[in-house]
């Protein structure tokens, strides 16, 4: 018996060696230790033994089985690791062919710019406010101290609805608004950032522009100064066009402050050293500021003995062409979608 | 504002290269747009013509000894007037021209030429202020000029010119004395006296002349005359200031006119004075009024226009442009100088009819009444001395004007909190006083007296401008204000709006809201009025749009011409209308054609779904979910397909559209949308809030129907939710189908439903039964049958 039992190990140990795939080692599972096994069948006739080799039996048996068990057990899970490994290596793949086309859309460079112009802003305190581009002759012009005949209106050709009604110039339309809305005469400030313009249309000016304005006003003892101006104007000039660029202030005249500047700032191409697009002078002017002018406060409700501010404007295009590097104006306005795709990741 | 430098060193003396000047300039505010000498050449020489002969081979070339003084050069030259004898200006070889041209020695049809001689055109004199002999061939230099000179100095052409941009409020530089007052503030330099002398001849003019001022638009008139003058060429320097200031010289009595008004600034107009009745008067026109201006157009004039007449009519229009039949001519002996003071407004109203003219502009711009009393003086002088005139004594003088210097109180203090940075109290004075400004100090506070010629300070804010202007403000150290703390706000709406277009793969474009007229009111049925430009530059812009898709589908036109056939793009912006006001909405619009890609392996062909997709995704992103549906228009824009447009319904009011472009307008499958945000957003939303998750399972079941295809599927899910009330959590269409086993009216649809409740497990039978309501509701209400 015992001899018998040691064979069948010997044979199932070969048969285990030469066995290829699971089902065949679970076919010899069942015929060696299932319900109608080989083992089982041992075990069966293990009632016609005697009382005293019983037990004996019974322990070999059940030893040989475990050993079994253990044998085919472990066959099992190499059988199962060389099946895993087969499958993975069938299903490699070229991962250098291109990937499922998922396609994202993309924002205008113009209004990534006025988001960015927005967002320093209100880091900085202010609000940012909307106003209407079909806008009054009154809220463009006349409160803003540009009374009807003022020769200054020639600085914007307009395009008039009616005598009433025109197409914002400016954006400064929006000082006005917020001033007269803001009923309380709480300080103020705001920018307003959008679509204005004029009646003019070459390769240098687009009829239709973008424009960012702001607005700072507050009681006279916490003075606002000029020296509050140039700094706000260094930290946005900073952001917009990068660092180690200076600021130049150069006398000018609008309306709607005084006194008034034009903003120029180190060429941002060439760095101060002349070149064509500063035209060799290391300047290239890009705003037009300047302190509250007291008829505009007074018009609009706020009493110039008690409050001062200033006031700045900008173009936003030339700013977001020169953040991408786009080189022509009339890329903005044609909407190429070849050109539109390129805006489709973080700036 | 032309600036001739030889001009300004009348009354000031400096001593600066014109582009040091014009910089100088630029940093107190007065910008310049060139600067440069007024013949911008070099190695110019005056020659000797000494031989000239045809050229044999060509029908009009010379070929020319000139002697320029050292040597005899050969030289080939085509202008018509070259001949032997004649002293001309010769530009030898590396002379360098305007316009970049340069002279060198070489071969003309086989002859050796060695320069060139010039004409005035060659130097860089534009051609309107050349005589007609002078534009025709070279300059012919006066035959006393010596051989080898300098031909400029000859001409008397050595100048130097600034042209500078002037702001809207400084008037007073529109002049060359105004001028000298701002470069002697920057240089510290005083201003010379206005030479005004001249003698007086005869009975006084008022006897003999009179004035009839009827309209307020007229607050100061003076007229002088002066007799026997003769009409001659004016002398080279007033000729050459006058083209050196871009003014094209006429004779002696209409330059000094001109002259005069580019020295002091103050306009004048000269009259013929034999034809005038012995008086001027000043009026408005009437109505329908004519005039033939000195330009020889008959004008049609209004109650606007202000006229000066003669008694009987009208024979100028005042500030703007004279009349033709009292014009000084070769024939004038004797002249009426008028100098005036006429309504800014009214004049700019005028000329930006007629003529916008350097006259008009000064006028615009406002005078100093201070200047027209000198104005008139030196005409008199100018026509005494180069006209050889007798001045009438006496001048005829209506004056309402009433203007004196004004005081001013500013203290150190106001000066140094606007500028934001202390300038030493002695430098401020000291700016004043540059200035030509008067003052006074008591204590801390200045009292500035301003001369009238400063039309443009009025307030202390000028003068501070003033002193920050001359003084300088390179050394303000820029702070940011010191206020209190605020949180800043900005509406993120629009933003996340386009995030959401942006993550479903659509391009953001920006358009132009100006389209052409018959393109403004379309895709839409609204009624409203077309916003129209008065006066647009171009048919293609010349009114607002009302739509955004309008815009886009000029787009969309722009890329397919570019073979861009997949076009998904968006945008939000502004559609215009007059309703019983003017007003505009933010709207967002999107247009789709070509394929769609969103994260598929195979892209989907465009269809209506997709697009009403991409609606839903920004109703739903925006918390308008469940307050939606798509509505068959009652009238569908002529521009969409009718049979594939929906109407967007929020809270049953209409909000946008979706659809696809009718073919007869766009051939390819274009599928647009658009929502007027500002009518959206009205709709209040609940804020996004979490919901408890079932802890029990949901059972699923599947119902597939067979339905009329006139039944609307909105229509049958509507019932579906209706019947089976709060244990159905959710349906969804997944399989629509119609064609082959099925008859020709019918198509079928097939749900997934789902039910479930929060608190417990469902039973079988509990959804069965709802189940079975369903089926029976369909069958009898929609006439729909169960598939298998």
């Amino acid at each position: 018996m015992k001899e018998k039992l040691e064979k069948m190990k010997e044979q199932v140990k070969q048969k285990v060696e030469e066995i290829k795939d699971l089902q065949a080692l679970n076919d010899l599972r069942v015929k060696i230790l299932g319900k109608k096994g080989e083992l089982t069948e041992i075990l069966r006739g293990m009632k016609d033994l005697s009382p005293e080799e019983r037990p004996v039996v019974g322990n070999l048996v059940n030893r040989v089985r475990d050993e079994l068990e253990v044998l085919l057990e472990q066959a099992e899970k190499e059988l199962q690791q060389k099946e895993l490994e087969r499958k993975l290596n069938e299903e490699k793949i070229d991962i250098t062919l291109p990937s499922s086309k998922i396609i994202r859309g993309s924002k205008h460079p113009i209004n990534r710019t006025i988001e960015q112009i927005q967002d320093l802003f209100v880091s900085m305190g202010y609000d940012v406010v909307d106003g209407p581009e079909l806008e009054t002759d009154e809220f463009c012009f006349e409160r803003l101290n540009l009374p009807k005949g003022h020769p200054a209106r020639d600085m914007q050709d307009s395009f008039y609805i009616t005598p009433e009604y025109l197409l914002r110039t400016q954006t400064s339309s929006v000082q006005a608004r917020t001033m007269l809305a803001n009923t309380e005469k709480t300080p103020i400030r705001m920018i307003c950032t959008g679509k204005t313009y004029r009646r003019e249309d070459d390769a240098t000016h687009s009829h239709q522009f973008n424009q960012v304005e702001g607005l700072v006003i507050d009681k006279k003892e916490r003075n606002v100064s000029l020296a509050d101006l140039k700094g706000t104007l260094e930290v946005f000039v900073k952001e917009m066009l990068g660092d180690n660029l200076s600021l130049r202030f150069r006398p000018s005249y609008f309306p709607f402050t005084e006194p008034s500047y034009e903003v120029d700032v180190t060429c941002f191409k060439c760095g101060g050293k002349g070149c064509s697009l500063c035209k060799q002078t290391g300047w290239i002017e890009i705003l037009g500021a300047g302190m509250v002018h007291p008829n505009v406060l007074e018009m609009n409700g706020y009493d110039p003995k008690q409050y001062g501010g200033f006031a700045f404007g900008t173009g936003i295009d030339r700013l977001a062409m020169f953040k991408y590097g786009i080189t022509d104006m009339r890329y903005l306005y044609t909407n190429d979608v070849r050109f539109l795709k390129q805006f489709d990741r973080m700036d | 504002m032309k600036l001739s430098k030889n001009f300004v060193k009348d009354y000031i003396d400096i001593d600066v290269d014109i582009k040091t000047l014009a910089e100088d300039m630029t940093r107190v505010g007065n910008e310049y747009d060139s600067a440069s000498k007024l013949i911008n050449a070099t190695k110019l020489v005056v020659g000797e013509v000494l031989e000239c002969e045809n050229h044999s081979d060509s029908d009009h070339l010379h070929i020319c000894k000139v002697n320029v003084g050292n040597e005899v050069l050969n030289i080939v030259c085509g202008a018509p007037n070259v001949r032997k004898g004649l002293k001309v200006i010769v530009a030898l070889d590396g002379a360098e021209l305007p316009e970049g041209v340069k002279i060198k020695k070489g071969m003309i049809r086989g002859q050796e030429s060695n320069g060139m001689l010039c004409s005035l055109a060659e130097l860089g004199i534009e051609s309107k202020f050349l005589k007609p002999e002078d534009k025709e061939g070279i300059c012919e230099l006066p035959q006393d000029s010596k051989v080898g000179e300098n031909p400029i100095d000859v001409l008397k052409m050595d100048d130097e010119v600034a042209d500078f941009e002037l702001t809207a409020n400084r008037g007073d530089l529109l002049s060359v004395l105004g001028m000298a007052y701002e470069l002697g503030a920057i240089y510290d330099k005083p201003v010379k006296e206005v030479d005004l002398s001249h003698k007086e001849h005869r009975e006084d003019i008022n006897k003999s002349f009179s004035l009839k001022i009827n309209t307020d638009n007229c607050k100061l008139f003076l007229a002088k005359k002066v007799e026997g003058v003769e009409i001659k060429e004016s002398p080279a320097f007033i000729k050459n200031r006058l083209i050196a200031s871009g003014v094209r010289p006429i004779n002696n009595v209409v330059d000094i006119s001109n002259y005069v008004m580019l020295e002091l600034g103050q306009p004048l107009h000269f009259y013929d004075a034999d034809k005038l009745n012995g008086m001027i008067e000043v009026r408005m026109a009437k109505e329908g009024e004519k005039l033939t201006t000195l330009d020889n157009i008959q004008r049609i004039l209004n109650s606007n226009d202000i006229v000066i007449s003669d008694g009987k009519e009208a024979i100028g229009l005042a500030g703007v442009m004279g009349g033709l039949d009292t014009e000084v001519t070769e024939q004038t002996k004797n002249v009426i100088i008028e100098a005036a003071i006429f309504d800014s407004v009214k004049v700019r109203m005028t000329s930006n009819k007629i003529l916008r003219s350097e006259a008009s502009n000064r006028f615009e711009k406002g005078l100093d009444p201070n200047r027209t009393y000198m104005a008139a003086e030196r005409a008199a002088k100018l026509l005494e001395e180069y006209a050889y005139g007798k001045v009438v004594t006496g001048t005829v003088i209506y004056d309402k004007t009433n203007v004196k210097p004004k005081t001013i109180e500013i203290t150190f203090q106001n000066i140094t909190d606007v500028l934001g940075m202390k300038i030493p109290n002695e430098e401020i004075l000291n700016v004043f006083r540059k200035l030509g400004f008067t003052y006074e100090v008591k204590e801390e506070k200045i009292f500035v007296t301003v001369p009238t010629r400063r039309l443009d300070i009025s307030i202390k804010e000028d003068l501070i401008e003033e002193v920050g202007r001359i003084y300088g403000l390179e050394n303000i150290q820029g702070k940011l204000p010191t206020v209190p703390m605020k949180q800043g706000s900005v509406d993120r709406t629009m933003r996340e709006i386009r995030n959401k277009m942006i993550s479903l793969g659509l391009n953001e474009t920006l358009s132009y809201v100006l389209v052409r007229e018959e393109e403004a009111a379309a895709f839409t049925t609204d009624t409203f009025e077309k916003v129209k430009l008065l006066d647009p530059i171009t048919e293609e812009r010349s009114t607002l749009r009302y739509s955004v898709i309008t815009s886009l589908l000029k787009i969309y036109e722009y890329n397919k011409a570019r073979n861009e056939k997949d076009v998904a793009i968006f945008e939000i912006g502004k559609g215009f209308y007059k309703k019983e006001d003017y007003g505009e909405d933010t709207k967002l619009a999107a247009l789709m054609s070509g394929k769609y890609y969103l994260g598929m392996n195979q892209p989907k062909e465009l269809d209506f779904y997709v697009i009403k997709g991409i609606a839903e995704e920004v109703l739903d992103y925006l918390g308008y979910n469940g307050r939606y549906s798509f509505v068959q228009p009652k009238e569908t824009p002529i521009q969409m397909h009718p049979g594939q447009t929906a109407e967007i319904s929020v809270n049953n009011d209409i909000v946008g559209i979706v659809g696809k472009v009718h073919p007869a307008i766009e051939k390819e499958a274009v599928y647009v949308l658009e929502i007027n945000l500002d009518k959206l957003l009205q709709k209040k939303t609940g804020k996004m809030k979490f919901k408890e998750i079932s802890k029990y399972p949901t059972i699923q079941k599947d119902l597939a129907i067979l339905v009329d295809k006139t039944t609307v599927s909105e229509e049958i899910a509507k019932l579906i939710k209706k019947t089976a009330g709060s244990l159905l959590t959710n349906i969804e269409i997944f399989d629509v189908y119609e064609g082959k086993n099925i008859p020709k009216e019918k198509r079928s649809i097939a749900y997934s439903l789902s039910f479930g409740k929060q608190d417990r497990t469902l039973t079988d039978e509990e959804v069965n039964e709802v189940m079975n309501k369903v089926i029976e509701a369909l069958t009898n209400k929609m006439g729909a049958e169960l598939r298998a």
